[in-house]
């Protein structure tokens, strides 16, 4: 058989995934891997300034459209910067195949140039890790990493490569044949499990659904609108969960937590049954547990047994791929035949009062921008149709409040590790994805300047990213905490000195705006919108404006600081801080 | 309550670190832990004893199952049916002319070996479960016990049930790389 250089091999093999583009910076240990890929035009690359900008790329463009993520570095410093990329994805379960340089083999160990135990420092944050010694397994590692990568709950899978694994020969191998005997995800679903969650749905009164980013990567948007609007059941979405289900609809109750609605966090405490559907009850969404759905059965749709009975005790566990689960749930529900109706009436009354009483606001202002209007406006102009992808803090959160998801993948947001910088170079990695779409970054200024080098990517390959910087001149999120519960003491979050965003852009090659007044917001965000190339918009806002509703941490969900212009706030909570 | 859990995983490098891994990244502590390859070269058993309540355990059995080079796992504590736990320790104890035959008689009591003897000391070699090893431990103190080496449990279940499937090797075939290197164990 003919013999092929590793360099090869890795590229037919991502010729043989399916592979279009690849997020990555080259450096001494792939360096002939770069030379390699001068042969293969059909594979795009994308070259970041910072890896792990790499990584958030891979992670945009993966959670843009669905397909695994690619990424290549060097080893060392090239393998150490993607790790917050790594653990952003991780903890998001976003389907990545990182490959990382390594020193030959012989080095290995040897603290030579450029070494670092990526696989070590990667144990416990990837789905799976490889260090490949023999390039003669490369085609079955490839073929198993993204198999693991895109398969089950998705994650990101690194392989290691030592340099002589690169440029050493081997056949391309049969790689269709491979076994991976200890993976071998449940995808189907107990059916003995869904007829008795059909049978908790049939009895409760006041039933929720509770759907997290699963719902996303199982594609199974449509089965939940068929299980919420067969069911008459409202339905409370994760960060990770919007879009996956349309938030104009008359069902939807808003994001749940935190900085959920007091729709939904009321609903979520009141209701008799909660349906959990690929989400994890992560402490931003439960507050504090023993308070959580005090007094609801609980089913719980996974993918990943682990995540079923770990924060709290389930009552009908189903473990598979939520798209399955619920279309059977649906057709189970459907011979029920249609009295739910009328039997759900007075829930979704009670429910659409809490939604009455309390909705999102905030106050409008004629002299300051109030970001939440900046948001409110994007979502005009381009008719909720955007790619968002955010930063994290306070703008992330207003993002996810009024920015109205109604479709999947069309938010992009470090939810689990809750990563500053993450926006940018997941919106340059939805971009490159989606050349037609609008692509925003809704950033703060504090975030934005974590990964503020991607520019020069975004301009190199004529991305036309709209970033809009939300900029209160602070760590928001942290002021609003030191607002709250630590007596105003704004302890380090003052970002007074900051370079001039719009000088910034056009030192980069993109262009900057600014807006300062209510009445430049609208002309602003038009302007960016006819523009071709990147453009960055810094929004001056009102630096005093917090994110509301707010359960401060330690606190059940239903009890929230509520928006100062909420004319019926009750003063509720105690603003106490646990230690 | 102390669990005993018996885990198939792949024979190659690194795995033992991805186990050991996941326990001090989840806080889980082990207790004790010992490793060696199987009948089956490609696959080594691990059994590890861990301290939990039941949802620690079953979380930590999911965790376990969730890595990929981890074949099976079966808590034999909490499954049905009786299973086999063996420990060997080596205790260096002190022997004086007038202990001597007592350490010796003791030996025979427990069925330990002794492995070492100088003008000083016994080395004794001890098979047995957990309450067996303590026991004689706590007989020998008196005497003065230098010190010990003692191995993590080891446990198969009674009966003809086996971890084994039809994924890996047969008892009766050894895997294909059966050389030297692996008959020396």
């Amino acid at each position: 058989m003919k013999k092929r250089t590793g360099a090869q091999i890795i590229f037919e093999s991502f010729l043989r995934e399916g592979v279009e583009v690849i997020f990555g910076l080259p450096g001494g240990a792939v360096v002939h891997l770069y030379d390699e890929l001068a042969n293969y035009p059909q594979i795009k690359h994308i070259l970041v300034r910072h890896e792990q900008g790499a990584l958030h790329a891979a992670d945009g463009y993966a959670r843009a459209t669905g397909k695994t993520g690619v990424c290549l570095v060097t080893s060392g410093p090239g393998a150490t910067n993607i790790v917050t990329g790594v653990v952003t994805a991780f903890m998001d379960s976003i389907p990545i195949v990182v490959l990382t340089g390594q020193v030959a083999t012989h080095q290995i160990g040897n603290d030579a140039f450029q070494e670092a135990d990526i696989l070590g420092i990667t144990r416990t944050c990837t789905k799976h890790n490889y260090l490949v010694k023999d390039t003669g397994d490369l085609p079955r590692v490839i073929r198993e990493a993204f198999h693991i990568a895109s398969t089950g709950r998705p994650g990101p899978v690194l392989v290691d490569l030592p340099k002589d694994v690169i440029t050493g020969e081997a056949p391309l191998g049969n790689p269709e044949k491979f076994e991976v005997r200890g993976y071998a995800p449940v995808t189907m679903g107990h059916p003995g499990q869904i007829k008795l969650a059909v049978r908790e749905i049939l009895k409760a009164k006041k039933p929720v659904i509770y759907a997290g980013g699963g719902i996303i990567h199982s594609g199974a948007q449509e089965e939940l609108l068929a299980l919420a609007e067969q069911g008459q059941i409202p339905v409370t979405v994760t960060l990770l969960g919007l879009g996956g289900f349309p938030g104009d609809h008359p069902l939807f109750l808003g994001m749940l937590g935190m900085h959920g609605t007091y729709a939904a966090n009321t609903a979520v405490t009141q209701c008799d049954l909660l349906i959990a559907i690929g989400s994890r009850f992560d402490d931003r969404v439960t507050g504090k547990l023993e308070s959580f759905a005090p007094s609801a059965r609980i089913i719980h749709v996974d993918i990943d047994p682990s995540s079923i009975s770990k924060n709290v005790t389930v009552n009908v566990p189903i473990v598979g791929d939520a798209k399955n689960i619920l279309a059977r749930m649906v057709k189970i529900l459907k011979e029920q035949g249609d009295v739910w109706k009328a039997t759900r009436k007075p829930w979704l009354a009670e429910v659409g009062q809490y939604s009455a009483e309390h909705p999102l606001s905030y106050e409008p202002s004629q002299e300051v921008i109030k970001p939440q209007y900046v948001i409110q406006q994007i979502h005009r102009l381009t008719k909720g149709e955007a790619i968002v992808a955010t930063e994290v803090g306070q703008h992330q959160m207003w993002t996810a409040q009024f920015y109205r998801f109604t479709r999947p993948r069309t938010i992009l947001s470090s939810g689990g590790l809750g990563t500053m910088g993450y926006g940018l170079p997941a919106a340059i990695g939805a971009q490159v994805a989606f050349p037609e779409r609008i692509v925003f970054d809704i950033a703060g200024e504090g975030s934005f300047q974590m990964n503020v080098q991607e520019l020069a990517t975004a301009v190199q390959y004529c991305l036309p990213i709209k970033v809009a910087i939300l900029n209160n001149h602070s760590l928001g999120m942290v002021r609003q905490w030191q607002e709250l519960f630590f007596n105003k003491r704004y302890s380090e979050t003052s970002l007074e000195v900051q370079p001039d965003f719009v000088r910034l852009a056009e030192a980069y090659g993109a262009v900057g705006l600014r807006a300062e007044h209510p009445r430049d917001v609208v002309p602003c965000v038009k302007k960016a919108l006819s523009t071709q190339g990147p453009v960055v918009m810094d929004f001056i806002v009102d630096p005093e404006e917090n994110v509301y509703p707010m359960v401060p941490p330690g606190h059940s969900i239903d009890e929230m600081i509520l928006a100062k212009t909420d004319k019926k706030a009750r003063k509720v909570v105690p603003l106490t801080f646990p230690s | 309550m102390k669990n005993t859990i018996s885990i198939l995983v792949e024979n190659k490098p690194g795995v033992l670190a991805r186990i050991a891994a996941m326990f001090s990244a989840r806080n889980y502590n082990i207790d004790s832990l010992s490793v060696a390859e199987t009948i089956d070269p490609t696959v080594s058993r691990v059994t590890c004893t861990a301290v939990g309540d039941n949802l620690e355990i079953e979380q930590i059995m999911k965790q376990l199952r969730k890595l990929i080079d981890v074949i099976r796992v079966v808590n034999f504590t909490t499954s049905n049916g009786d299973f086999i736990t063996r420990e060997m320790v080596l205790i260096k104890v002190k022997a004086r002319e007038r202990d001597r035959a007592e350490i010796m008689r003791t030996a025979d009591i427990f069925r330990a070996k002794i492995v070492d003897a100088s003008r000083q000391n016994l080395t004794l070699e001890v098979t047995g479960d957990e309450k067996k090893i303590d026991a004689i431990l706590e007989l020998l103190k008196s005497f003065g016990i230098l010190e010990i080496a003692r191995t993590g449990q080891v446990a198969l279940s009674r009966g003809g049930k086996r971890l084994i499937d039809k994924h890996m090797g047969s008892v009766k075939s050894p895997g294909r790389k059966s050389s030297n290197r692996h008959g020396v164990r």
